[in-house]
């Protein structure tokens, strides 16, 4: 799955820590998923939505090209 | 950003609070073995009353590990929760596969030997920190 998590995080100049705290989990777990090698759970996908102001969809894809 | 730094912070300290917790109850279970191992030989001369009494308090310390353990893994995030399972699910394969193999080495007489229970924990042990490290490195 990929994500613009890193360039989202990076447009409102928060740190990895930052982003970490917000979305209740560790730094390197936000660090996982940015590098794609972690999947965040459905809650934490929608808890991040939540943060950007995002539809899920704008902030995760499918890696199968549709 | 602010309208969440309360419950994260919260959250963070929470899991602190855990961390710390389940070392305190670690090394009492720690202190209780050794104390209910050495007491009967080294403190109170094989008295059967506090040799029951300190294997007692060890068991119901050791409880108390069990829960301040399940009460960290649940506060994790989900990322250190799955390397959590990944590493325990290895330990306890190991252990078992490993042990019992042991076992029946000792029971046919292949090794010299007794089987100890203790060479299966050191076992266990270091298996589930290895499969910690291997999750750490796998998700860095």
């Amino acid at each position: 799955m990929k994500n613009r998590l890193k360039v989202l995080r990076a447009e409102r100049d928060w740190t990895q820590a930052q982003l970490a705290n917000e979305l209740q989990v560790s730094r390197q777990t936000v660090n996982a998923i940015e590098k794609g090698k972690f999947d965040p759970s459905l809650p934490l996908a929608f808890k991040a939505a939540r943060l950007f102001e995002l539809a899920i969809e704008d902030i995760f894809q499918d890696d199968v090209a549709t | 950003m602010n309208e969440f730094n309360t419950n994260s912070n919260s959250w963070a300290a929470n899991t602190a609070k855990n961390t710390a917790l389940l070392g305190l109850w670690t090394g009492a279970w720690v202190l209780t073995m050794a104390v209910a191992n050495f007491g009967p030989k080294w403190i109170w001369q094989s008295n059967e009353l506090l040799t029951m009494l300190a294997i007692l308090i060890n068991l119901g310390v050791g409880f108390g590990m069990i829960l301040a353990n399940k009460r960290h893994l649940n506060g994790l995030d989900e990322m250190h929760q799955k390397i959590q399972l990944e590493a325990m699910a290895l330990s306890l394969g190991v252990g078992l596969v490993v042990g019992l193999a042991y076992s029946n080495l000792d029971v046919t007489n292949f090794i010299a030997f007794d089987a100890d229970i203790s060479h299966l924990v050191i076992l266990m042990a270091l298996t589930y920190l290895v499969g910690i490290f291997a999750g750490f490195r796998k998700y860095r």
